[in-house]
Formats: C-alpha cells, sequence, structure tokens
C-alpha cells in the first residue's frame, strides 16, 4: 500500500444536532413557511439532510415587518456600545460552535472539511469579531460625526460561502445599527439557520436579524420589497444587474458583490514554487466556486512550459473526495446545475480548440464532481477566458511583457480581483496600479481579512465588504452635516443660498 | 544534460556535477551567476505550504506505518561533548533494539557520532553494521570542525580522512557559513569538493556525504535554497538542515525548501538527492509531517534510508510510545521504553 | 463711431477640440428676455459617442499624472477662469436674467469651488484610503482610484456654477468627463471650455455637449464604454430610465439633485467616482 494513500480520517458528524425540517427565522422564531418546502441534500452524495421552508411574499412582509419593528423600537435606539457587546457575544458563540458549523457546511455545500474548518468559520468569528468593535465608534467610520443606519438591509448571498458571506452582511449591518432580513441560497440554507440559533443563544432582541429561506423568486420578493432601505447582494452579474435595475430610481442603498474572471499573471522572475501554490489555490481552492478565482492564469511566454508541467505535477498530488475527509483537497460541486454550467463551458473549451488536460482523479459514484482541469492554448477570444466558469477550470494565457500582461489582464467586463507573481518590486506596484480590479494580491492569492476591504470594479458590482468602507455601505452620513458644509467654500457666497441639505432625496432614508 | 547517475552519486568525481550543469565555469564569478540566477522563495507563501501540509491527518494503518517508516530513517544521534565509547556502546544497543519489548520494531537506520567514536560505534555494532548488502545500521560521523566549521580546510580535511579510515560509512560535514554570507560561494564550493575527495576510500569508493547547510545561521529561504543549489553541485549525496547546536534547527519548511531543489535536481539530472532535516524533531506528530512532506513534494520512493533521514535523538521514543499505543489501543508511558 | 460687435460660435468640445455638431444641428440660444444671442450647437449621438471615445483616450494620462500635477492644472483653470471674470458675468447676465451682483457672486463661488476641489487631488487618497491591519504576514492597503469614464448631467439651473460643480468633483481623482451642459443655459460652458482649452487640461479630459440632456443622457447611460453616470441634473429628464439603462454594465450612479444647492461641494462627490482598490502582499524577513 501506497504511503500517499491516506487512510480515511473523516470528520465526525456526531457534533451535529440537526433537525429534520427548518422554518424560518422571523421575529426571533422559527415559523413554517407558507411557500413550498424542499429538501436540501449533501452534494458528495445527494443523500437529503433536512426540508428547508420557502418564504412567499408574505413571509418575507412578516420579516421586513418585523425587522422594521426591531430597528424603529430597539435596535435604532440602543448604544452603539450595547450593539458591540451583542455581536462580541455572537463571535464567540461561532468560536464555541466552530466545530459544528465547518462540518455542517462542508456536509451542505460539499467543501473539504479543512477549508469550512481553517478558512471559513474562523473568518466568520473573525467577522463579528471586527465589526463588533465599530458598533460603537461609528464616527470615525468616514462619514463624519453621528452617521445614520439606514433602516432595514434585504441581503441576499451565494452557496459558495454559504456563512462567510452572511457574515460579511449582518456584522457591519448590525454595527451600524440596521436591522437585516436575509436570504440564503437554496442550495446552502443550512448554517444560516444554524446561525439564527446561535442568534438566539445570544439573546439578540427579536426581529433584529431575521432569516428567509427559499430559490430566486424569495429573494426576489425581497430585494423588490418596498419596506426595505439597504440592499446588499453577492452573487451572478446577471442578478446583479436585474437588482440594479430593481432597484433604480428608489431610495435603497444598494452594494453588489458579483462575478470574475481574474487575472493571475506570473512573471518570469516569479517565486516559481509559490506561485505554483498560488495559482493551485486561485482556482482550486473550494472547488472554484469563488467570485474572485485567479482562473485566467497569464504566464510569461518564456517559462510557459515549465509553469505548466510543475502546475500538472503539483495537481496530480490533489485529493477530491469526501468533503469530510480531513484529507480531502478538492470537494464536490455545489450542485447538479452548476455541475452542468461547467460541463458545458469545459466542452465549449475544446470546441474552440483549447487544450484540455484533468488530473487524474477517481471520481466518486454519487453526488457531483468534477477534476481539477487546466486549458492550454487559450485565446482572449475564447468563451473560457472570458465567462465565469465558477468551477475548477483553469484557461492559461500567455504574454511577452508587463504591459501585454496588464491589457489582457483588463480585457474584460468584470473588475474584482487579480495576482501578481514577481520577484521585482517596482514591477508590482506598477502593475498593481494599473490593474483594474479591486482586490489585488502580489505573491499570494485568495486571502481574505475583516478589516481588508474587498469588492470589484465595473461589471463585478460596487461598494465594499470590510474594513471601515464596509461599514460605510450601511451608513448614511447625518441629515444635518453643517462642519462638512462649512468646510466647503460655498457658504454664504451666493445670494439667496440655502444651506446644504440632504437635498440628494433619492438617497435619504427619512426614518 | 550528461551527467552521471550512478545511484545516489557514490561513485560521482568530485565536481563533475558542476562542470556538467554549469558547463565548466566553476569560478566564483560562474557560480555566483548561476546561484542568483535561481528563482527567488516568497517566504509567506512556502511556510503557508509548509503548514497546509502539516494539517494532513494521518490515521490507523497510514499512522501505524507512518511511524515505522519514520524509525527506519533515524540517525540515532550523540553529538556530546561528553561522549564516550560507553555512550556510544549503549546509543547503538538502543539502535539495533529499539524497544526490547517488540522484536518488530525495525532498526534506524544509522548512528551519528563524532569521528573518534566510529571505532567504538562500529565495535558495538558487530554484524548489525551495514554491511554490501544494505540493510544493516550504518556509521555516520561529523567532520569538518563540526558544528562550527571554524578550522583551516587542511584541519578539516584531516578530520574528514581519519573518520572514513576509521571505518565511517557518511560523513557528516559543515559548510563555511561565514563565506557563504560573505559571498564566497567558489570557496564554499571548493571546501565541498575537497571533502568529498578527503571521503574517498583505498578502493575509490566514497563514503557517504551529507552537507549540512546549517539552515539556522543562513537566514533566509534563498540562501538555504542556494546553499542547497551549491552543496548539490560540488557533489554532496545528502544536503543537511542543522548540526542541532543552532536554533532555530531543522523547520518544515526549511526541509520544504530543500526538498524542492532536490525535486527540481531530479528534474534536471534524473538524480536523487537525499535531505536529512536535524534537531528540534521530537515528536511523532511532527515527524509524520516531514513524511506527508517528502512524500507531496518530491514523492513517496523518497522514504527510505538512501534518500531521507531524521537527525534525531528523542524522537525515536515518542515514535515507539505512539507504536505501542496503536498496536495496543491504550496509551503508554515514558517507563516503558528505554533510555540510550 | 461704433464698433460693431463681433459674435463668438459656439461650438462643442471634444477631445480638445471644438467641432460644430456631426449633425450640423444648431439651437437658439436666447437671453433671458427673449433677444437672440447665439447659435449653439445641438450635439447628436453621434457627438456622444465621440466625446466619450476622446475621454477614454485621455484616461490613462490624466489618471496616471500625479496628484500633485492634477492639483496644479486644476487650480490653473481657476486662475484662468478669473482672469475672465467680466466675460462670465456678462453671459450669466445675459442668459439667466439676474442681477450682476449675484451673476458675479456666482463666478466667484465657481472660482472658489475649482480651487477647493483642485486641494483635494493629493488629500482625497489619505482621507480614504487605509492602511488594513489584517491578521497575517501582509503590507495591505486601501486606495481610492477613478472609475473611468463619467458623464455628467450638469445641474441645469445655473450656467456656470452648475457646470463647475459637477465636472470638478470626478476630475479631481482622474477620471474624465463627458458633460451634459445645461440646455437653457449653454454659453458659459462653451466659455469655460475655452478657459479649460487654453489651460494645461490634456485633450479629452474634459468634453462639453451643448442640446438636449433628454436626448443624450440615454446614449451616455447605456453606452458600455461609460463607467459611471452623474444625473445630478437630470431630475427633467426620464432619470429612472437612465438608471435602469446604467444597470445593464452595472455604471455606478448619482441621482438628480434639484436647486441651486445641487452638486454642492463635497468629499462625497469625489469619492462617488472613485474605486477602493486593495493591495495585498506578502512581507518576511525570512
Amino acid at each position: 500500500m501506497s504511503f500517499l494513500e491516506y487512510a480515511p480520517a473523516p470528520e465526525s458528524k456526531a457534533i451535529l444536532n440537526l433537525k429534520s425540517e427548518y422554518g424560518l427565522f422571523i421575529d426571533g422564531e422559527f415559523v413554517d413557511g407558507r411557500g413550498e418546502a424542499f429538501a436540501t441534500i449533501s452534494p458528495a452524495d445527494e443523500q437529503r439532510i433536512a426540508t428547508i421552508s420557502t418564504a412567499d411574499a408574505a413571509d418575507v412582509d412578516d420579516a421586513v415587518a418585523a425587522a422594521r419593528r426591531a430597528y424603529e423600537n430597539v435596535w435604532s435606539r440602543m448604544s452603539g456600545r450595547d450593539r458591540g457587546k451583542y455581536l462580541y457575544r455572537i463571535a464567540r458563540l461561532v468560536q464555541e460552535r466552530s466545530r459544528e458549523l465547518a462540518v455542517a457546511e462542508s456536509l451542505d455545500n460539499g467543501k473539504p472539511i479543512k477549508e469550512s474548518r481553517d478558512v471559513d468559520v474562523p473568518l466568520v468569528a473573525a467577522w463579528f469579531f471586527y465589526y463588533a468593535g465599530w458598533a460603537d465608534k461609528l464616527d470615525h467610520a468616514g462619514l463624519g460625526p453621528a452617521p445614520r443606519s439606514l433602516g432595514v438591509a434585504g441581503q441576499v448571498i451565494p452557496w459558495n460561502f454559504p456563512l462567510l458571506m452572511l457574515s460579511w452582511k449582518i456584522a457591519p449591518a448590525l454595527a451600524a445599527g440596521n436591522t437585516v432580513v436575509l436570504k440564503p441560497a437554496e442550495t446552502t440554507s443550512l448554517t444560516a439557520l444554524l446561525f439564527a440559533e446561535i442568534v438566539q443563544q445570544a439573546d439578540l432582541p427579536a426581529g433584529v436579524v431575521n432569516i428567509v429561506t427559499g430559490a430566486g423568486e424569495t429573494g426576489r420578493t425581497l430585494v423588490e420589497h418596498p419596506g426595505i432601505d439597504k440592499v446588499a447582494f453577492t452573487g451572478s452579474t446577471a442578478v446583479g444587474r436585474q437588482i440594479a435595475r430593481s432597484v433604480a430610481g428608489t431610495h435603497k442603498k444598494l452594494t453588489l458583490e458579483l462575478g470574475g474572471k481574474a487575472a493571475n499573471i506570473v512573471f518570469d522572475d516569479a517565486p516559481i514554487d509559490q506561485a505554483i501554490e498560488g495559482i493551485v489555490n486561485g482556482i482550486f481552492f473550494n472547488q472554484g466556486h469563488v467570485c474572485c478565482a485567479g482562473s485566467r492564469l497569464l504566464v510569461q511566454e518564456s517559462i510557459h512550459d515549465e509553469v505548466i508541467e510543475r502546475l500538472k505535477s503539483r495537481l496530480s498530488t490533489l485529493r477530491l473526495g469526501d468533503p469530510l475527509d480531513k484529507n480531502t483537497d478538492i470537494g464536490a460541486i455545489n450542485s447538479a446545475e452548476q455541475l452542468q454550467r461547467i460541463r458545458e463551458l469545459t466542452a465549449v473549451g475544446e470546441a474552440e480548440g483549447a487544450e484540455r488536460w484533468s488530473a487524474d482523479c477517481v471520481i466518486p459514484e454519487n453526488g457531483f464532481w468534477f477534476a481539477p482541469t487546466i486549458f492550454t492554448n487559450v485565446s482572449t477570444s475564447h468563451r473560457i477566458a472570458r465567462d465565469e466558469i465558477f468551477g475548477p477550470v483553469l484557461s492559461v494565457l500567455t504574454f511577452r511583457t508587463p504591459a501585454e500582461a496588464i491589457a489582457k489582464a483588463n480585457n474584460t467586463p468584470y473588475g474584482l480581483s487579480a495576482g501578481i507573481w514577481s520577484d521585482k518590486g517596482s514591477r508590482i506596484l506598477a502593475v498593481a496600479d494599473k490593474l483594474r480590479a479591486g482586490v489585488i494580491w502580489a505573491n499570494t492569492f485568495n486571502r481574505f481579512d475583516p478589516a481588508s476591504p474587498f469588492g470589484g470594479y465595473k461589471e463585478s458590482g460596487y461598494g465594499r465588504e470590510g474594513g471601515r468602507h464596509g461599514l460605510a455601505a450601511y451608513l448614511a452620513p447625518a441629515a444635518s452635516s453643517a462642519p462638512r458644509a462649512e468646510a466647503a467654500p460655498s457658504a454664504g457666497r451666493v445670494a439667496a443660498k440655502p444651506p446644504r441639505s440632504s437635498r440628494r432625496s433619492t438617497k435619504g432614508t427619512d426614518k | 544534460m550528461t551527467i552521471n547517475t550512478q545511484d545516489h552519486g557514490r561513485a560521482i568525481a568530485p565536481a563533475a556535477r558542476a562542470l556538467d550543469v554549469l558547463g565548466g565555469e566553476t569560478t566564483e564569478a560562474g557560480l555566483r551567476r548561476y546561484l542568483e540566477g535561481i528563482p527567488g522563495v516568497d517566504a509567506v507563501g512556502l511556510e503557508q505550504r509548509a503548514a497546509a501540509l502539516a494539517t494532513r491527518s494521518i490515521k490507523t494503518t497510514s499512522k501505524a506505518r507512518a511511524l515505522d517508516t519514520i524509525i527506519s530513517l533515524i540517525d540515532l544521534t550523540t553529538l556530546e561533548g561528553a561522549d564516550t565509547p560507553g555512550k556510544v556502546r549503549s546509543l547503538v544497543a538502543k539502535a539495533v533494539t529499539p524497544d526490547a519489548a517488540d522484536p518488530t520494531t525495525p532498526r534506524v537506520a544509522a548512528v551519528c557520532v563524532y569521528g573518534d567514536m566510529v571505532p567504538a560505534a562500529l565495535q558495538a555494532l558487530g554484524s548489525a553494521h551495514a554491511g554490501a548488502a544494505g540493510n544493516g545500521i550504518a556509521v555516520a560521523a561529523v567532520a569538518t570542525a563540526f558544528p562550527s566549521g571554524r578550522a583551516s580546510l587542511p584541519v578539516k580535511l584531516a578530520d574528514t580522512a581519519d573518520a572514513v579510515a576509521a571505518g565511517a560509512d557518511e560523513i557528516d560535514m559543515v559548510i563555511d557559513r561565514g563565506a557563504f554570507l560573505a559571498g564566497r560561494y567558489g570557496q564554499v564550493f571548493d571546501q565541498i569538493v575537497a571533502v568529498k575527495e578527503a571521503c574517498r576510500r583505498p578502493d575509490g569508493t566514497y563514503a557517504h556525504l551529507k552537507v549540512i547547510l546549517e539552515t539556522g545561521e543562513l537566514n533566509t529561504y534563498d540562501n538555504v535554497r542556494r546553499a542547497s543549489w551549491l552543496a548539490i553541485l560540488a557533489g554532496g549525496d545528502f544536503i543537511k538542515t542543522s548540526t542541532g547546536k543552532v536554533s532555530p534547527a531543522a523547520t518544515l519548511p526549511v526541509t520544504l525548501s530543500m526538498l524542492e531543489v532536490v525535486r527540481d535536481w531530479h528534474r534536471l539530472t534524473g538524480e536523487k538527492i537525499g535531505v536529512k532535516p536535524a534537531g528540534g524533531i521530537r515528536s511523532s506528530k511532527d515527524a509524520i509531517r516531514y513524511l506527508v512532506t517528502v512524500a507531496e513534494t518530491v514523492g513517496e520512493q523518497w522514504l527510505r534510508p538512501e534518500l531521507f533521514r531524521f537527525g534525531a535523538s528523542s524522537l525515536l521514543n515518542d515514535v515507539l510510545l505512539q507504536r505501542q499505543k496503536t498496536l495496543t489501543g491504550h496509551y503508554s508511558g515514558p517507563d516503558y521504553v528505554t533510555i540510550d | 463711431m461704433t464698433h460693431l460687435a463681433v459674435p463668438k460660435t459656439y461650438k462643442l468640445f471634444i477631445g480638445g477640440k471644438f467641432p460644430r455638431s456631426e449633425s450640423g444641428r444648431t439651437v437658439e440660444v436666447r437671453t433671458a428676455s427673449g433677444d437672440f444671442i447665439a447659435n449653439a450647437a445641438k450635439a447628436s449621438r453621434k457627438d456622444a459617442r465621440d466625446a466619450v471615445v476622446a475621454a477614454r483616450a485621455a484616461l490613462s494620462g490624466w489618471a496616471g499624472a500625479t496628484a500633485y500635477n492634477r492639483g496644479q492644472v486644476l487650480y490653473r483653470i481657476a486662475e484662468l477662469l478669473d482672469g475672465r471674470r467680466g466675460q462670465f458675468i456678462d453671459e450669466i447676465v445675459q442668459l439667466e436674467g439676474v442681477s450682476a451682483r449675484d451673476a458675479a457672486a456666482q463666478v466667484d463661488e465657481a472660482v472658489d469651488r475649482w480651487v477647493w476641489y483642485a486641494g483635494w487631488t493629493d488629500k482625497f487618497a489619505q482621507v480614504a484610503g487605509n492602511a488594513n491591519p489584517v491578521a497575517g504576514p501582509y503590507f495591505n492597503l486601501s486606495v481610492p482610484e477613478p472609475t473611468g469614464v463619467v458623464a455628467v448631467v450638469v445641474p441645469q439651473e445655473t450656467s456656470l456654477l452648475g457646470f463647475v460643480s459637477a465636472v470638478a468633483p470626478p476630475l479631481v481623482s482622474g477620471n474624465t468627463v463627458v458633460a451634459v451642459a445645461s440646455e437653457r443655459f449653454p454659453l458659459p460652458a462653451i466659455s469655460l471650455a475655452e478657459v479649460l482649452a487654453t489651460s494645461d487640461v490634456p485633450g479629452g479630459v474634459v468634453n462639453v455637449l451643448t442640446g438636449s440632456p433628454a436626448e443624450l443622457a440615454p446614449w451616455l447611460a447605456a453606452h458600455a464604454d461609460v463607467n459611471a453616470l452623474d444625473l445630478v441634473g437630470a431630475g427633467d429628464t426620464d432619470w429612472v430610465d437612465l438608471q435602469i439603462a446604467a444597470a445593464e454594465t452595472l455604471k455606478r450612479v448619482l441621482p438628480p439633485e434639484q436647486g441651486d444647492d445641487a452638486a454642492a461641494p463635497s468629499l462625497d462627490r469625489i469619492l462617488a467616482f472613485t474605486e477602493t482598490k486593495t493591495v495585498w502582499h506578502t512581507k518576511s524577513l525570512l
């Protein structure tokens, strides 16, 4: 027997205490949804995990109304200090239940336990911890003194990092004094519902956090609900576009974290072993279900063959299989639908003449799986170089000069992230300056931190999550910002000029 | 590439590799150009990769196998000023019979002692000494003014030749870190070549040469990588992290970076160079992480004594405790393993 | 003996040049009391397209200039504007029918706003940027960068001040601008373009279209090479439709504002046309 055939090392599911059926979490209680319930399954074996409620329009009404009541009566009146203490409680509860949350996440999403255990859940706790401390320091958030919360936030999150995206949405919203109605993705509601239990354990006032489950229709109902003041969405650019349309002309403040087709640029002087790891991490982390994935490898022509050879050899050591096994590197594709999309786009890649190579993995019989795949001989005009595949598929392109690398990297309607690998500091900084993307990783990739703003340029969306900027997405300047007006030269110069008010009517909240 | 690919370099002529790879330019300037042309190391990424490898979970049958593998890769070491023939006999006894209660326990790969203790070690080993079949226990001697290396070249060569003449199978030399850090790569190279020459036995074979880089003094991963290339180019059969006398000694990231060099050398020439982390590896858990790192970096064919060693003393007993736990199902205690 | 006046021809300002509308159309501009002043060019969708091309071409140079340099260039505009104070007062009095005193106040305020915004070029990044204390061995910095090509429908109620108030802020960070001037009061915008043309502002950084916002704005809102849309002066158009059109390529959109306080000076107006870029770099001694 080969040493490398590591014996199974499954994380125990005994830590889970799941219910067979989950309702919606509205006004501090679990209630049955009035829509048609559905099963959430494990993508690794297609076994049913639990039954999840669907929130219909009346349920969304209830949730928004509960959030409104909690906002008016409790949360907007509470001191920042006390809001912060609730968030600290949540952070601690997440830490205490971290193993359980990690197991539930891997079970429901299909991601390897080592990622949910070492990346997702620790970041969830960090996110709440970070924003907890902001709750009583909003004067320093960059919007002038005494900024206002917006009101009720409607938040819709994707299935790739279910609990982490929940924390990115809920932590800053609550810290800023808003209440929320959050809709998790249809295929990954489980950890949001466990989070609802944590909210109960934290004794958070009823209605401050509401979770409505269901499919796209539930999300649409929430986003278009007239009773919300803020929409925060993470997901596809296509849906983001629809939301931007539906929000047009309303008072709702909008932030969007959408798709990407990030370039990972490897120069010939790159620290080569770390670059290979960065390429692997960039596109095969979380099965490539990452909006900021480094899905386009731009490698300097002079080292192309060497990089590809090293990459293939490295990919051959990746372990695909049971997400709950501690040695699994590549878990399951989240859904049959997503698997189908990956298959379609890779078939297009082959048809377009790109050269396909897939790691030699044993694919389990049940569940949704896709072996790590590299396409070489890819041109900028190929669909696999332009469309977001959202799977473990890397498209390799080459460049000859830094200017060409920058031009190719920017040649996309997206602009979420990019990577640069080089030993030359001045080149890294200059290339970073010229890349049109919101997050640039130099000699690293796919790093996240609550203190670090994250978000895109162009069709990758707008607004930032994380850091002080992420807080500002849930705040508005104080209604009367006299000190700011005084700072500008207008005061008293133009006859009959009224003092500056919150005349930007469509942005005001009037709550 | 026309390099010799004899079995782990045992009969390679000193400097032959460098002549092949550098095309006859083993000058100071030629070496510098070559070593400085090697891609750099990003320390953060390297350490993250090592940390990721360290999260592998080796359980049940894999663990049992790993524990036996570790024992078979140990250079059981005593390198104290207070060493005596009696101490060395005790060490050898432990090497031959690591667990008196379980005769199925594998033997270690070698004992590692100061040069003057080689005769004592050989005598104590007797028939357990590695013969032509190569399945016994080898005797390794540290040489070249170990651990500092601060002596003149003639003294280092005499130190080496003395140990070889006494019957050492393997020589663990130290490089001149001062010369390396001062950028005198040629000097370091020439010394390794000369020491390799001093490893030659009258019958034309060579004692196996392990080149200790003392990575704790080289300080940066770029230096470790360059020193690794330099040692291999100069004819080293093994590259070894540390003397054990300087902190930090072996670390997983340092060993990973050396394994990457060995992997690249193999890709370049087809030749297999050994790696020996030494010092600071005390627990089975740690040692298993090294096995994983070897297997996933250069391949598991490196997990044999000809190509991988642990330089350690206290590691053996921790492995034995774990081994007893694996076999009996309950936890053991220090009174159930022997001290050497 | 009287001097016969030599009336000025008011054309568009695109890519640093003053073309007539490719459509050949003009629109009569009259004083507040109805007297004819001039025929202003009535820009077409093709003029708007050309303006976007010019703005895109100018972007990398303007955005890539040092902040100090942009500040000097913008300040120079204020100098030249102040030097032509009399001309602008005359135009404002003629067009808007206000007193010379009010017109002077408007020009002075416009000059002061240029100066105020010019001073921000090398400061806004310090105020809006961050060093982020991430939990790991990384140097991590967030900086605001220009969004790109910004189309602006300037406030319609004033001829000069509204234009300045809406055009200056996106220029601070390095955006380039396609501005649709006030439909009723287009002349000072073109006169300002003459100031820009004789200043150090590279051609294409500011492009001025006169004509109908209702006609031009939909083309700009839907143009895929426009990155942001300032609808501050679009309140009288079907601006919700413009916002919907802008959603197709996820443009950043600022909504309409009414009154002579529209586009009041603020740091927010600068930052509204910036993107926060966060750069991570590993750091280690080893």
